[in-house]
Protein backbone atom coordinates (compact mmCIF):
# COMPACT_ATOMS: atom_id res chain seq x y z
CA UNK A 1 0.00 0.00 0.00
CA UNK A 2 2.14 2.90 -1.10
CA UNK A 3 1.23 6.70 -1.84
CA UNK A 4 2.18 7.75 -5.25
CA UNK A 5 1.40 9.92 -8.18
CA UNK A 6 -1.72 7.45 -8.74
CA UNK A 7 -3.51 10.06 -5.87
CA UNK A 8 -3.13 12.72 -7.83
CA UNK A 9 -3.59 11.35 -11.13
CA UNK A 10 -6.82 10.20 -9.56
CA UNK A 11 -7.81 14.09 -8.60
CA UNK A 12 -7.28 15.48 -11.91
CA UNK A 13 -9.62 12.48 -13.62
CA UNK A 14 -11.88 13.18 -10.61
CA UNK A 15 -11.52 16.76 -11.34
CA UNK A 16 -11.98 16.33 -15.07
CA UNK A 17 -14.95 13.64 -14.52
CA UNK A 18 -16.98 16.34 -12.36
CA UNK A 19 -16.44 18.96 -14.75
CA UNK A 20 -17.75 17.36 -17.61
CA UNK A 21 -21.00 16.06 -15.54
CA UNK A 22 -21.79 19.53 -14.91
CA UNK A 23 -21.39 20.78 -18.06
CA UNK A 24 -22.66 18.19 -20.26
CA UNK A 25 -25.24 15.75 -18.22
CA UNK A 26 -26.82 17.50 -15.22
CA UNK A 27 -28.28 20.44 -17.24
CA UNK A 28 -30.19 18.69 -20.35
CA UNK A 29 -31.34 15.98 -17.45
CA UNK A 30 -32.13 18.43 -15.45
CA UNK A 31 -34.08 20.30 -18.36
CA UNK A 32 -35.92 17.73 -19.14
CA UNK A 33 -37.22 16.90 -16.03
CA UNK A 34 -38.29 20.15 -15.24
CA UNK A 35 -40.19 20.85 -18.60
CA UNK A 36 -41.79 16.91 -17.83
CA UNK A 37 -42.81 18.96 -14.45
CA UNK A 38 -44.47 21.91 -16.35
CA UNK A 39 -46.11 20.08 -18.98
CA UNK A 40 -47.77 17.45 -16.38
CA UNK A 41 -48.53 20.51 -14.43
CA UNK A 42 -50.01 22.09 -17.58
CA UNK A 43 -52.01 19.16 -18.13
CA UNK A 44 -53.16 18.95 -15.10
CA UNK A 45 -54.51 22.52 -15.17
CA UNK A 46 -56.40 22.08 -18.13
CA UNK A 47 -58.01 19.10 -17.19
CA UNK A 48 -59.15 21.25 -14.14
CA UNK A 49 -60.32 24.28 -16.88
CA UNK A 50 -61.70 21.46 -18.72
CA UNK A 51 -64.14 20.24 -16.12
CA UNK A 52 -65.08 23.36 -14.95
CA UNK A 53 -66.28 24.11 -18.18
CA UNK A 54 -68.29 21.54 -18.48
CA UNK A 55 -70.23 22.20 -15.00
CA UNK A 56 -70.57 25.53 -16.48
CA UNK A 57 -72.19 23.89 -19.41
CA UNK A 58 -73.97 21.69 -17.84
CA UNK A 59 -75.28 24.27 -15.53
CA UNK A 60 -76.28 26.76 -18.57
CA UNK A 61 -78.00 23.53 -20.35
CA UNK A 62 -79.85 23.12 -17.11
CA UNK A 63 -81.41 26.61 -16.71
CA UNK A 64 -81.97 26.80 -20.52
CA UNK A 65 -84.02 23.48 -20.94
CA UNK A 66 -86.06 25.09 -17.37
CA UNK A 67 -86.60 28.43 -19.75
CA UNK A 68 -87.49 26.55 -22.62
CA UNK A 69 -90.45 24.73 -20.61
CA UNK A 70 -91.78 27.83 -18.90
CA UNK A 71 -91.63 29.45 -22.26
CA UNK A 72 -93.72 26.54 -23.52
CA UNK A 73 -95.84 26.69 -20.50
CA UNK A 74 -96.80 30.45 -21.13
CA UNK A 75 -97.25 29.18 -24.63
CA UNK A 76 -99.78 26.65 -23.56
CA UNK A 77 -101.76 28.92 -21.29
CA UNK A 78 -101.99 31.77 -23.78
CA UNK A 79 -103.53 29.34 -26.23
CA UNK A 80 -105.83 28.11 -23.67
CA UNK A 81 -107.00 31.22 -23.14
CA UNK A 82 -106.93 32.15 -26.63
CA UNK A 83 -109.68 28.90 -27.20
CA UNK A 84 -111.80 29.87 -24.16
CA UNK A 85 -111.72 33.12 -25.35
CA UNK A 86 -113.21 31.99 -28.97
CA UNK A 87 -115.49 29.30 -27.38
CA UNK A 88 -117.04 32.22 -25.71
CA UNK A 89 -117.13 34.87 -28.55
CA UNK A 90 -118.78 32.03 -30.54
CA UNK A 91 -121.51 31.11 -27.93
CA UNK A 92 -121.80 34.73 -28.27
CA UNK A 93 -122.73 34.66 -31.04
CA UNK A 94 -124.75 31.93 -31.32
CA UNK A 95 -126.76 33.16 -28.81
CA UNK A 96 -127.30 36.36 -30.86
CA UNK A 97 -128.27 34.59 -33.83
CA UNK A 98 -130.78 32.81 -32.05
CA UNK A 99 -132.02 35.86 -30.07
CA UNK A 100 -132.54 37.77 -33.83
CA UNK A 101 -133.90 34.37 -35.32
CA UNK A 102 -136.74 33.81 -32.09
CA UNK A 103 -137.55 37.48 -32.35
CA UNK A 104 -137.33 37.56 -36.45
CA UNK A 105 -140.18 34.66 -35.80
CA UNK A 106 -141.84 36.36 -33.46
CA UNK A 107 -142.31 39.25 -35.28
CA UNK A 108 -143.73 36.98 -38.25
CA UNK A 109 -146.37 35.76 -36.01
CA UNK A 110 -147.56 38.91 -34.89
CA UNK A 111 -147.59 39.91 -38.61
CA UNK A 112 -149.58 37.10 -39.60
CA UNK A 113 -151.57 37.04 -36.41
CA UNK A 114 -152.50 40.77 -37.37
CA UNK A 115 -153.52 39.87 -40.92
CA UNK A 116 -155.82 37.15 -39.73
CA UNK A 117 -157.16 39.76 -37.20
CA UNK A 118 -157.53 41.80 -39.90
CA UNK A 119 -158.95 39.77 -42.18
CA UNK A 120 -161.36 38.49 -39.56
CA UNK A 121 -162.26 41.80 -38.58
CA UNK A 122 -163.12 42.44 -41.66
CA UNK A 123 -165.58 39.68 -41.82
CA UNK A 124 -166.50 40.25 -37.97
CA UNK A 125 -168.50 43.27 -39.85
CA UNK A 126 -170.37 41.30 -42.16
CA UNK A 127 -170.80 38.30 -39.96
CA UNK A 128 -172.57 40.39 -37.28
CA UNK A 129 -174.64 41.91 -39.73
CA UNK A 130 -176.16 39.04 -41.24
CA UNK A 131 -176.34 38.17 -37.69
CA UNK A 132 -178.22 41.17 -37.27
CA UNK A 133 -180.72 40.86 -39.61
CA UNK A 134 -181.34 37.78 -38.63
CA UNK A 135 -182.08 38.39 -35.13
CA UNK A 136 -183.97 41.61 -36.68
CA UNK A 137 -185.18 40.05 -39.47
CA UNK A 138 -184.51 43.10 -41.12
CA UNK A 139 -182.29 44.65 -42.75
CA UNK A 140 -180.10 46.50 -41.37
CA UNK A 141 -178.14 49.38 -43.59
CA UNK A 142 -174.88 49.24 -43.62
CA UNK A 143 -174.07 52.25 -44.42
CA UNK A 144 -176.54 53.82 -41.26
CA UNK A 145 -175.10 51.78 -39.03
CA UNK A 146 -171.46 51.48 -40.10
CA UNK A 147 -170.55 53.55 -37.54
CA UNK A 148 -170.98 50.96 -34.94
CA UNK A 149 -170.01 48.30 -36.88
CA UNK A 150 -167.02 49.81 -37.30
CA UNK A 151 -166.78 50.88 -33.09
CA UNK A 152 -167.65 46.54 -32.87
CA UNK A 153 -164.84 45.91 -35.18
CA UNK A 154 -162.22 47.77 -33.74
CA UNK A 155 -163.01 46.10 -30.27
CA UNK A 156 -161.85 42.87 -31.87
CA UNK B 1 -3.14 -21.89 -8.04
CA UNK B 2 0.88 -21.13 -8.13
CA UNK B 3 2.51 -20.39 -4.75
CA UNK B 4 1.46 -20.53 -1.12
CA UNK B 5 -1.83 -19.19 0.11
CA UNK B 6 0.23 -16.06 1.48
CA UNK B 7 1.67 -15.42 -1.98
CA UNK B 8 -1.55 -15.84 -3.56
CA UNK B 9 -2.92 -13.45 -1.25
CA UNK B 10 -0.03 -10.82 -1.43
CA UNK B 11 -0.21 -11.15 -5.44
CA UNK B 12 -3.95 -10.48 -5.57
CA UNK B 13 -2.92 -7.30 -3.25
CA UNK B 14 -0.49 -5.85 -5.17
CA UNK B 15 -0.93 -3.10 -7.76
CA UNK B 16 0.43 -3.07 -11.72
CA UNK B 17 2.88 -0.40 -10.95
CA UNK B 18 4.78 1.72 -13.21
CA UNK B 19 7.02 3.84 -11.76
CA UNK B 20 11.06 5.13 -11.77
CA UNK B 21 13.49 3.08 -10.31
CA UNK B 22 16.85 5.26 -9.34
CA UNK B 23 20.12 4.42 -10.44
CA UNK B 24 22.46 1.56 -9.19
CA UNK B 25 19.29 -0.38 -8.41
CA UNK B 26 19.30 -4.05 -8.39
CA UNK B 27 15.93 -5.65 -9.67
CA UNK B 28 14.37 -8.73 -8.70
CA UNK B 29 16.39 -10.59 -11.63
CA UNK B 30 19.68 -9.13 -10.27
CA UNK B 31 20.40 -7.15 -13.54
CA UNK B 32 21.53 -3.73 -11.70
CA UNK B 33 19.92 -0.39 -13.71
CA UNK B 34 22.87 2.26 -14.44
CA UNK B 35 20.10 5.29 -14.90
CA UNK B 36 16.90 6.34 -13.28
CA UNK B 37 14.38 4.23 -15.13
CA UNK B 38 10.89 4.39 -15.66
CA UNK B 39 9.71 0.47 -16.03
CA UNK B 40 7.04 -1.18 -14.76
CA UNK B 41 7.37 -3.17 -11.34
CA UNK B 42 7.92 -6.94 -11.44
CA UNK B 43 7.90 -7.57 -7.51
CA UNK B 44 6.51 -5.63 -4.81
CA UNK B 45 9.11 -4.68 -3.65
CA UNK B 46 10.06 -2.84 -6.43
CA UNK B 47 7.19 -1.13 -6.16
CA UNK B 48 7.58 0.11 -3.17
CA UNK B 49 11.10 1.22 -3.84
CA UNK B 50 9.82 3.32 -6.73
CA UNK B 51 8.49 5.56 -3.74
CA UNK B 52 6.32 8.38 -4.79
CA UNK B 53 7.25 8.66 -8.28
CA UNK B 54 4.75 6.10 -9.23
CA UNK B 55 1.40 4.94 -10.74
CA UNK B 56 -0.69 2.43 -10.25
CA UNK B 57 -1.60 1.89 -13.90
CA UNK B 58 -4.46 -1.00 -13.28
CA UNK B 59 -6.11 1.02 -10.17
CA UNK B 60 -5.95 4.59 -12.55
CA UNK B 61 -6.80 2.25 -16.03
CA UNK B 62 -10.53 0.62 -14.49
CA UNK B 63 -11.11 4.16 -12.45
CA UNK B 64 -10.90 5.97 -15.33
CA UNK B 65 -12.45 3.70 -17.39
CA UNK B 66 -15.52 3.11 -15.30
CA UNK B 67 -15.54 7.03 -14.69
CA UNK B 68 -15.79 7.10 -19.14
CA UNK B 69 -18.12 4.68 -18.87
CA UNK B 70 -20.42 5.93 -16.61
CA UNK B 71 -20.22 9.39 -18.63
CA UNK B 72 -20.45 7.60 -21.56
CA UNK B 73 -24.11 6.16 -20.25
CA UNK B 74 -25.26 9.77 -18.76
CA UNK B 75 -24.14 11.32 -21.81
CA UNK B 76 -26.08 9.49 -24.33
CA UNK B 77 -29.02 10.25 -21.79
CA UNK B 78 -28.77 13.48 -21.61
CA UNK B 79 -28.35 14.02 -25.48
CA UNK B 80 -31.77 11.85 -26.03
CA UNK B 81 -33.28 13.82 -22.95
CA UNK B 82 -36.92 14.70 -23.91
CA UNK B 83 -39.51 15.72 -22.00
CA UNK B 84 -42.08 13.33 -23.22
CA UNK B 85 -42.11 9.66 -22.55
CA UNK B 86 -38.49 8.60 -21.78
CA UNK B 87 -36.45 5.49 -22.51
CA UNK B 88 -35.28 2.80 -20.84
CA UNK B 89 -31.81 4.44 -20.24
CA UNK B 90 -33.41 7.45 -19.84
CA UNK B 91 -35.84 6.18 -16.87
CA UNK B 92 -32.63 4.82 -15.18
CA UNK B 93 -30.54 8.15 -15.48
CA UNK B 94 -33.39 10.15 -14.58
CA UNK B 95 -34.20 8.44 -11.51
CA UNK B 96 -30.42 8.59 -10.58
CA UNK B 97 -30.35 12.31 -11.05
CA UNK B 98 -33.65 12.86 -8.92
CA UNK B 99 -32.41 10.65 -6.07
CA UNK B 100 -28.90 12.78 -5.89
CA UNK B 101 -31.03 15.97 -6.30
CA UNK B 102 -33.26 15.15 -3.56
CA UNK B 103 -30.86 13.58 -1.50
CA UNK B 104 -28.39 17.43 -2.51
CA UNK B 105 -31.90 19.65 -1.62
CA UNK B 106 -32.56 17.71 1.76
CA UNK B 107 -28.53 18.75 3.38
CA UNK B 108 -27.50 21.73 1.37
CA UNK B 109 -29.64 24.75 0.81
CA UNK B 110 -27.82 27.08 -0.12
CA UNK B 111 -27.03 27.57 -4.23
CA UNK B 112 -24.72 25.87 -5.49
CA UNK B 113 -24.44 24.76 -9.03
CA UNK B 114 -21.16 22.49 -8.64
CA UNK B 115 -22.60 20.37 -5.80
CA UNK B 116 -24.91 17.82 -7.20
CA UNK B 117 -23.55 17.09 -10.44
CA UNK B 118 -20.18 16.36 -8.07
CA UNK B 119 -22.90 14.43 -5.58
CA UNK B 120 -23.81 12.20 -9.01
CA UNK B 121 -20.43 11.78 -10.26
CA UNK B 122 -18.99 11.05 -7.39
CA UNK B 123 -22.03 8.01 -6.19
CA UNK B 124 -21.85 6.77 -9.62
CA UNK B 125 -18.21 6.69 -9.94
CA UNK B 126 -17.59 4.98 -6.53
CA UNK B 127 -20.70 2.66 -7.33
CA UNK B 128 -18.91 1.60 -10.41
CA UNK B 129 -15.56 1.29 -8.86
CA UNK B 130 -16.81 -0.47 -6.35
CA UNK B 131 -19.07 -3.03 -8.20
CA UNK B 132 -15.91 -4.82 -9.96
CA UNK B 133 -15.21 -6.11 -6.20
CA UNK B 134 -18.08 -8.76 -7.87
CA UNK B 135 -16.38 -9.72 -10.53
CA UNK B 136 -14.86 -13.16 -9.65
CA UNK B 137 -11.30 -12.15 -7.85
CA UNK B 138 -9.20 -14.27 -10.42
CA UNK B 139 -11.20 -13.88 -13.39
CA UNK B 140 -9.52 -10.70 -14.90
CA UNK B 141 -6.41 -10.83 -13.30
CA UNK B 142 -5.89 -13.72 -15.00
CA UNK B 143 -6.84 -12.49 -18.27
CA UNK B 144 -5.01 -9.99 -18.31
CA UNK B 145 -1.67 -12.28 -16.96
CA UNK B 146 -2.41 -14.40 -20.02
CA UNK B 147 -1.98 -10.70 -21.62
CA UNK B 148 1.43 -10.11 -20.27
CA UNK B 149 0.87 -8.09 -16.98
CA UNK B 150 2.62 -9.38 -13.93
CA UNK B 151 -0.10 -8.14 -11.23
CA UNK B 152 -3.35 -6.52 -11.49
CA UNK B 153 -5.88 -5.52 -9.11
CA UNK B 154 -9.13 -4.82 -10.55
CA UNK B 155 -10.94 -2.68 -8.07
CA UNK B 156 -9.94 0.82 -7.83
CA UNK B 157 -11.43 1.52 -4.44
CA UNK B 158 -9.38 -1.43 -2.87
CA UNK B 159 -6.20 1.49 -3.46
CA UNK B 160 -6.19 3.66 -1.03
CA UNK B 161 -4.58 6.31 -3.45
CA UNK B 162 -7.65 6.21 -5.49
CA UNK B 163 -9.85 7.21 -2.13
CA UNK B 164 -7.44 9.63 -1.12
CA UNK B 165 -7.11 11.24 -4.83
CA UNK B 166 -10.62 11.73 -4.15
CA UNK B 167 -11.29 12.66 -0.54
CA UNK B 168 -8.43 15.38 -1.00
CA UNK B 169 -9.98 16.91 -3.60
CA UNK B 170 -13.15 17.26 -1.55
CA UNK B 171 -10.73 18.48 0.85
CA UNK B 172 -9.84 20.92 -1.52
CA UNK B 173 -13.33 21.75 -2.58
CA UNK B 174 -14.06 22.17 1.43
CA UNK B 175 -11.75 24.81 2.11
CA UNK B 176 -12.09 26.42 -1.13
CA UNK B 177 -16.06 27.35 -0.44
CA UNK B 178 -15.17 27.45 3.21
CA UNK B 179 -12.83 30.86 2.00
CA UNK B 180 -15.17 32.09 -0.80
CA UNK B 181 -18.03 32.06 0.99
CA UNK B 182 -16.76 32.76 4.44
CA UNK B 183 -13.56 35.01 3.44
CA UNK B 184 -10.63 34.45 5.06
CA UNK B 185 -11.21 36.41 8.35
CA UNK B 186 -14.29 34.35 8.56
CA UNK B 187 -12.81 30.65 8.29
CA UNK B 188 -9.58 32.12 10.19
CA UNK B 189 -12.33 32.99 12.89
CA UNK B 190 -14.36 29.52 12.75
CA UNK B 191 -11.04 27.49 13.41
CA UNK B 192 -9.78 29.93 16.02
CA UNK B 193 -13.18 31.26 17.88
CA UNK B 194 -15.08 28.08 18.55
CA UNK B 195 -15.81 26.17 20.00
CA UNK B 196 -14.83 27.43 23.16
CA UNK B 197 -15.14 31.47 23.15
CA UNK B 198 -15.64 33.96 26.09
CA UNK B 199 -16.30 38.05 26.05
CA UNK B 200 -12.85 38.66 27.94
CA UNK B 201 -10.23 39.03 25.13
CA UNK B 202 -7.05 37.73 26.92
CA UNK B 203 -9.80 34.22 28.18
CA UNK B 204 -9.88 34.44 24.21
CA UNK B 205 -6.76 34.75 22.98
CA UNK B 206 -5.86 32.60 25.09
CA UNK B 207 -8.40 29.99 23.97
CA UNK B 208 -7.32 30.44 20.19
CA UNK B 209 -4.95 27.66 20.47
CA UNK B 210 -7.07 25.21 21.83
CA UNK B 211 -9.79 26.13 19.59
CA UNK B 212 -7.35 25.62 16.63
CA UNK B 213 -6.20 22.30 17.48
CA UNK B 214 -9.74 21.27 18.11
CA UNK B 215 -11.01 22.63 14.84
CA UNK B 216 -7.88 21.38 12.86
CA UNK B 217 -8.35 18.08 13.77
CA UNK B 218 -11.64 17.90 12.82
CA UNK B 219 -11.10 19.48 9.50
CA UNK B 220 -8.00 17.19 9.00
CA UNK B 221 -10.03 14.21 9.45
CA UNK B 222 -12.46 14.76 7.08
CA UNK B 223 -11.11 13.99 4.07
CA UNK B 224 -8.62 10.67 6.20
CA UNK B 225 -12.19 9.46 7.43
CA UNK B 226 -13.71 9.89 4.05
CA UNK B 227 -11.01 8.00 2.21
CA UNK B 228 -10.24 5.06 4.44
CA UNK B 229 -13.75 4.71 5.42
CA UNK B 230 -14.28 3.92 2.11
CA UNK B 231 -10.65 2.21 1.54
CA UNK B 232 -11.20 -0.22 4.31
CA UNK B 233 -14.74 -1.48 3.16
CA UNK B 234 -13.50 -2.36 -0.21
CA UNK B 235 -10.19 -3.93 0.50
CA UNK B 236 -11.92 -5.96 3.61
CA UNK B 237 -14.45 -6.88 0.92
CA UNK B 238 -12.07 -7.91 -1.00
CA UNK B 239 -9.98 -9.79 0.93
CA UNK B 240 -12.43 -12.03 1.95
CA UNK B 241 -12.82 -12.56 -1.53
CA UNK B 242 -10.05 -13.63 -1.78
CA UNK B 243 -9.35 -16.28 1.01
CA UNK B 244 -13.31 -17.63 -0.39
CA UNK B 245 -10.81 -18.33 -3.29
CA UNK B 246 -8.58 -20.31 -1.43
CA UNK B 247 -11.33 -22.83 -0.36
CA UNK B 248 -11.53 -26.19 -2.65
CA UNK B 249 -13.71 -25.30 -5.88
CA UNK B 250 -16.81 -26.92 -5.09
CA UNK B 251 -16.74 -25.11 -1.58
CA UNK B 252 -16.35 -21.71 -2.47
CA UNK B 253 -19.80 -20.90 -3.85
CA UNK B 254 -21.26 -21.55 -0.42
CA UNK B 255 -19.32 -18.39 1.03
CA UNK B 256 -19.03 -16.48 -1.60
CA UNK B 257 -22.11 -16.60 -2.81
CA UNK B 258 -23.57 -15.00 0.85
CA UNK B 259 -20.36 -12.68 0.89
CA UNK B 260 -21.41 -11.41 -2.58
CA UNK B 261 -25.06 -10.58 -1.84
CA UNK B 262 -23.96 -9.44 1.38
CA UNK B 263 -21.24 -6.97 -0.47
CA UNK B 264 -23.60 -5.38 -2.90
CA UNK B 265 -25.16 -3.64 0.32
CA UNK B 266 -21.92 -2.97 1.04
CA UNK B 267 -20.76 -1.45 -2.93
CA UNK B 268 -24.05 1.33 -2.58
CA UNK B 269 -23.50 1.96 0.97
CA UNK B 270 -20.04 3.39 1.00
CA UNK B 271 -20.90 5.10 -2.55
CA UNK B 272 -24.15 6.88 -0.88
CA UNK B 273 -21.73 7.66 2.41
CA UNK B 274 -19.16 8.81 0.40
CA UNK B 275 -21.43 11.24 -1.63
CA UNK B 276 -23.46 12.34 1.81
CA UNK B 277 -20.58 13.14 3.80
CA UNK B 278 -19.63 15.31 0.53
CA UNK B 279 -22.76 16.81 0.57
CA UNK B 280 -22.66 17.64 4.57
CA UNK B 281 -19.07 19.03 4.44
CA UNK B 282 -19.62 21.34 1.30
CA UNK B 283 -23.42 22.31 3.45
CA UNK B 284 -20.81 22.83 5.97
CA UNK B 285 -18.71 24.74 4.09
CA UNK B 286 -21.08 27.05 3.14
CA UNK B 287 -23.04 27.52 6.32
CA UNK B 288 -22.15 30.94 8.19
CA UNK B 289 -23.18 30.25 11.44
CA UNK B 290 -20.59 32.40 13.81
Amino acid sequence: MNINLTMIGQAIAFFIFVVFCMKYVWPPIMAALQERQKKIADGLAASDRAARDLELAQEKSAQELREAKQQAAALIEQANKRAAQIVEASKDDARKEGQKLIEQAKAEIEQERNQARDALRAEIAAIAVAGAEKILETSVDASKHNEMLEKLAAEL
Amino acid sequence: MAGSASEYIQHHLQNLTYGKLPAGYERADGTVIEDATWTLAHTAQEASDMGFWAVHVDSLGWAVGLGVLFLFLFRMAAKRATSDQPGGLQNFVEVMVEFVDNSVKETFHGKNKVIAPLALTIFCWIFLMNLMDLVPVDFLPQLFHLMGADYMKVVPTTDVNVTLGMSLSVFFLIIFYSLKVKGVGGFLGELTLHPFSSDNLVLKILLVPVNLLLEGVSLIAKPISLALRLFGNLYAGELIFILIALLPLWAQWTLSVPWAIFHILVITLQAFIFMMLTIVYLSMAHEDSH
